[in-house]
């Protein structure tokens, strides 16, 4: 395992070393969500080394936890790990078309990901305006502790991701298209994912680049493009040209929607490849999935607006918005049908890679149906930034993305290990934990935000009266991710010791029929 | 009998969700608010029954085909369609049924409602009222000295301000329709009032108007729903709701 710490132009070792990197970063955003949930249940608590949570370090360690997990997690681990580590052998390319600049974004992405957690250790802390970071709390260092040289750091940190995947992205594009060795038309799923996603990865992550950039230049630079002509923080009078804070807004989300599904899109490509290994059968309509997957993609560029519909937007805006997200229900269903009528007609094998992908089948239509609730601009008017959202996001974005992850890891584990099998019980054990463990963290949520809790609240103590009477519920979600959490050292125990001495698998152990389990000599041969 | 068990139990989640959803929601004391009770309950109903349905069919068809042989049978466009069809008149339908497009309000009920400028600040909310006058006096970002009781910056040199006042609370009379005007000084802010299903972004730079009628006396809970900083959890306020005698008795002598 130490060998991974050498920079290597070989894709295989590159997608190692990002799927290592996002284990890392899962671990710390995880163990910053342990912090969290205990703060808000036991706000005085003096923890051991950490001494007391502050509110504005909780909010340090919110910002940072969606940051680790939305950007290095499952936007890094499914598109440019397990992109980099299997989308040249899926198309039979015997290498990347630019190796350079696939290890120039996997080095840029470690180096942000350092420059984000040493922003815990500057004065003020880290960033505490959340990872959609709104100006003018994000412009300036006057609005909170953390928003002084930490919130630089987390700008200087998001620029440099934003070069790296887009390197990353560009290398995915061109070995698939430039270096593949089939017919487009025969191409596994998950690779027409990779490249519609590669394809997605470089306007969106582009734009956030730029509104970064931006952001930058009115902390430093006297520009005012969110900020309006006068401000009084603190006391202060602060005097700007006259922008505009919901432009950032505006610019956020034009990135932050199609990010969801620039998550989701590789994952739902692994776990169709998945799905048809353990139900013995190709995938019901290859046809359908294909085109489902550009639709997603397309329509992800055009449902911003629905994050806004409390912003002060035209209400006729919000209506157009919410139609247009809506008809993203048409795409995931296609997927949905798909996914079901290839278990329906197939002969079903429950190895923990398929158990995973029924798990990530379960939350993407739980995390999925609330979606349309929240995009009606009525409904949204009361459940917008409370709990339910968190309860729809975690869902959808965090477990349904994970459980692909760990279904992944599972199955393409000869691949990540260099020709080893995880232990199948202890993969099992960790499955039926993580999954009752999410269901049972995420689900109560819902009636938080039912009830009106807003959400980014640090705690219950000196809030609002009719929160208090919640707590109890707040309590039961705290145990429940303990669970959830302690199930993922089973994961660990299990991927650390499998890595160095797992069974040795032989060069099909699923029965797969797509090309990255073929022998090399086979792939030279079929040429 | 294992199928209709795991109906039973499909049955049994739906209702208690649609039911608990009822107990969840703070007690409602708006007149017509955008957010209808009525609509989330059909919403989670429907939705809910999805959730089930597909949950039952995934662990049936999981179970039944563990011992099989796989078929062949390649992907039926018309299936995909009917499908990709019917969740799309599903989602439309629901969101057409729910949507309330705002009206411009009617001249008769502007001159009858109440006029109030609700102002964010880092970490409370303040209520302006504009007195006898029902003008509200200009304010000005140098003027801002909380220290001095003037934490909005009220020009008293404006006579329209003469008789401006502000309150802690927010206070209304019921069954008239109020008209607030939202602004913040610093950082974006979020007006939630829970009770009237309401929420309202206050951004700097920006009025921005919100409307509403309560129709149940009381005292309710007002909450801060986008981050504004450290005090984000703590800033709250209560809206009070008087019945027109006590709503006049407070605007005389009340405040002052």
């Amino acid at each position: 395992m130490l060998s991974l710490l050498r920079p290597s132009m070989d894709h295989k070792v590159i997608g190692r070393q990002y799927f290592v990197l996002g284990i890392i970063a899962a671990l710390t955003g995880a163990f910053l969500s342990l912090l969290m949930r205990i703060h808000i249940v036991w706000p005085e608590l003096e923890l051991p080394l950490i001494g007391f949570v502050k509110p504005e370090t909780y909010l340090g360690y919110m910002t940072i936890h969606a940051t680790l997990m939305v950007f290095f997690v499952v936007v890094a681990v499914p598109q440019s790990g397990f992109g980099s580590l299997l989308a040249a052998k899926q198309v039979r390319a015997t290498g990347s078309a630019f190796p350079f600049l696939n290890v120039a974004g996997l080095w840029l992405t470690v180096l942000s990901f350092a420059v984000l957690v040493s922003s815990f250790f500057v004065a003020g802390g880290a960033s505490q305006a959340g990872w959609t970071q709104y100006p003018p709390l994000s412009a300036l260092a006057q609005a909170a502790p953390g928003q002084a040289l930490g919130m630089d750091l987390w700008l200087i940190s998001i620029l440099l991701f934003c070069v790296a995947i887009v390197l990353t992205a560009l290398n995915t594009a061109f070995t698939i298209l430039w270096n593949r060795e089939m017919a487009l038309g025969d191409m596994p799923l998950s690779a027409w994912a990779w490249v519609v996603n590669s394809v997605l990865v470089v306007p969106a992550f582009t734009i956030l680049a730029a509104a970064g950039t931006m952001l930058f230049a009115d902390r430093h630079l006297n520009t005012s493009f969110f900020l309006p002509a006068e401000l009084v923080v603190n006391g202060e009078v602060i005097r700007n040209g006259a922008g505009s804070p919901l432009l950032w807004q505006h610019l956020f989300w034009f990135f932050g929607h199609p990010v969801v599904y620039i998550a989701i899109l590789p994952a739902m490509g692994m776990v169709s490849q998945i799905i048809t290994t353990f139900s013995s059968r190709e995938i019901w309509s290859y046809r359908g999935m294909v085109v489902s997957t550009f639709a997603i993609g397309i329509l992800g560029f055009a449902v911003w607006g629905h994050h806004m519909f409390t912003s002060g937007m035209h209400p006729m805006a919000s209506f157009a918005f919410s139609s247009l997200t809506m008809a993203v229900a048409v795409p995931s269903s296609v997927k949905l049908v798909n996914w079901l009528a290839t278990l329906w007609h197939g002969k079903i094998r429950l190895a923990s890679p398929m158990l995973f992908a029924l798990g990530f089948l379960s939350f993407f239509i739980t995390g999925g149906l609330t979606g349309p609730i929240l995009a009606q601009p009525s409904l949204d008017m009361y459940l917008h930034d409370t709990y339910f959202v968190v309860a729809h996001f975690h869902l959808i974005m965090a477990m349904a993305v994970l459980f692909a992850i760990f279904a992944a890891t599972y199955y393409w584990f000869p691949q990540l290990s260099g020709g080893r099998l995880m232990n199948e019980s202890l993969a099992r054990l960790h499955f039926w934990l993580s999954f009752v463990g999410a269901y049972c963290t995420f689900m109560p949520m819902h009636f938080l935000g039912m009830a009106g809790h807003p959400r980014r609240y640090s705690q219950l103590l000196g809030s609002a009266e009719y929160l208090q009477r919640l707590a109890p519920m707040q309590m039961f979600i705290t145990i429940s991710a303990i669970v959830l959490m302690a199930a993922q050292a089973v994961f660990l125990l299990n991927l650390v010791n499998s890595w160095r001495s797992g069974k040795l698998a032989n060069d099909n152990p699923w029965q797969a029929a797509s090309p990255e389990w073929m022998p090399s000599h086979q792939v030279a041969a079929s040429k | 009998m294992a199928l209709l068990l795991v109906l039973l139990i499909a049955i049994l989640i739906v209702g208690s969700i649609y039911y608990f959803a009822v107990q969840w929601l703070p007690v409602l004391a708006a007149a017509q608010p955008a957010f209808s009770d009525k609509h989330f309950q059909l919403t989670l109903l429907l939705f809910g029954a999805v959730f089930a349905i597909t949950h039952v069919v995934l662990a049936v068809v999981v179970w039944r085909n563990r011992d099989r042989e796989p078929g062949a049978q390649p992907g039926s466009m018309r299936a995909e369609a009917f499908w990709a069809m019917a969740a799309a008149a599903l989602f439309f339908g629901v969101n057409a049924v729910g949507t309330r497009l705002p009206h411009a309000p009617h001249p008769a009920e502007q001159v009858h409602s109440v006029r109030i400028e609700v102002t964010g600040v880092q970490f409370r909310w303040y209520f302006r009222y504009p007195g006898p006058d029902g003008n509200f006096g200009r304010t000005a970002a140098m003027l801002v000295d909380a220290s001095e009781g003037n934490p909005l910056g009220i020009d008293r040199s404006d006579p329209a301000a003469q008789d401006d006042f502000l309150s802690p609370t927010l206070n209304v009379p019921v069954g008239r329709p109020v008209e607030i005007t939202l602004r913040a000084h610093d950082v974006i802010h979020s007006l939630f009032l829970p009770n009237l299903r309401l929420k309202q972004d206050a951004v700097p730079g920006m009025n921005i108007p919100l409307r509403f009628t309560a129709d149940r006396l009381g005292s309710y809970d007002i909450a801060c729903a986008e981050l504004c900083g450290l005090g984000h959890y703590a800033m709250n306020a209560k809206l009070r709701v008087l019945d027109s005698g006590e709503f006049s008795a407070w605007l005389t002598d009340g405040p002052h």
